[in-house]
């Protein structure tokens, strides 16, 4: 198998766009967005993981299996949220009694 | 001058088991993955109970997390994207054979990871000093009620597991430059580097998550 060697330029560009983001996220905080500043933080930040997973850990260019791996990896945190949530977030709809 | 490259066994540093480098590169890849995914699923759960808490006293979290030094945090963030640039570059020098190169920027990437623990250290201090340290029967100050020992104790339980992960890492790397410095390392078996280089990534991206959750999320309330 060749091995896939990245340019560093690739580095650099995945580099300045998460200076940026983070500069971003950090200044977005101070607006009053009401619920949507929690969703801007985890958007920019889900946006930054993705990068650095692609990119930064070369991801983008490993085998499929890989790819199940960190796939079937995220989706079981997303189980983990959404199911906890699930609970936790709907308890209010049933009055008490 | 650096130690002459240890000759390795028969076919260049393709272990017996592995028909190819290219299937020991892949066996490699995905066993740090799996072990990777375990850990995603361990701070899930950090991640699962700080959502339930927040849900439970949102005023509490808003105002713990008025209370974090921002800049700390926010400096910390742009240390670890730049070590994490380090750590790629320090691969990159290892697929190109390029030595010297590869243990500076383990060394660059190893001293950013020890000013990222620096700047939390003097974070847990200040929290030390301005009583924001909950349980070990110190007097906790709370600014307004008292479930933001809640945020503080998940606040230190976040920091200081991800911390934890910061000090094996620095310790891996040393084990790195050891290895670059006595040429274990070569352009045929680069595999140390690259699941090394995924472990500090990932750690990186821990705090990706942790910074705008801990730090960001009462900065629009004014007042």
């Amino acid at each position: 198998m060749a091995e896939h060697i990245l340019p560093k330029r690739t580095y650099y560009t995945i580099f300045a766009i998460l200076m940026f983001c983070t500069y971003l996220t950090w200044q977005v905080a101070y607006f009053d967005l009401g619920p949507f500043n929690t969703v801007a933080a985890l958007a920019i930040a889900v946006f930054k993981a993705t990068l650095v997973v692609l990119f930064f850990m070369h991801v983008r260019y490993s085998t499929r299996l890989t790819w199940a791996v960190v796939v079937g990896g995220v989706f079981w945190l997303g189980i983990l949220l959404v199911l906890t949530m699930s609970d936790y977030l709907t308890r209010g709809w049933i009055p008490q009694r | 001058m650096l130690p002459e490259a240890v000759p390795h066994r028969a076919s260049a540093a393709l272990a017996h088991q592995f028909d190819t480098a290219g299937q020991q590169k892949e066996a490699a890849t995905l066993g740090m993955w799996v072990f990777l995914v375990t850990e995603i699923l361990f701070f899930g759960g950090l991640f699962a109970t700080y959502l339930v808490y927040r849900n439970w006293y949102p005023e509490a979290f808003t105002t713990g997390s008025r209370e974090m030094l921002v800049w700390a945090g926010t400096t910390n963030t742009f240390v670890l994207i730049t070590s994490s640039l380090t750590m790629a570059l320090a691969v990159h020098a290892a697929q190109l054979g390029q030595r010297r190169l590869l243990m500076f920027f383990l060394v660059v990437t190893m001293a950013l990871g020890c000013v990222f623990l620096g700047i939390k250290g003097f974070e847990y201090y200040t929290e030390y000093l301005e009583h924001h340290v909950p349980g070990f029967g110190l007097p906790f100050h709370a600014e307004q009620s008292q479930h933001e020992q809640i945020f503080f104790s998940l606040y230190f339980m976040m920091t200081g597991i991800h911390a934890l992960h910061m000090i094996i890492g620095l310790g891996i790397m040393s084990t790195m430059l050891w290895w670059s410095y006595r040429g274990i390392i070569t352009t045929e078996y680069t595999n140390p580097i690259e699941v090394s280089g995924l472990y500090w990534h990932f750690v990186d991206i821990v705090w990706i998550f942790l910074f705008p959750l801990l730090y960001l999320i009462g900065r629009h309330v004014h007042g």
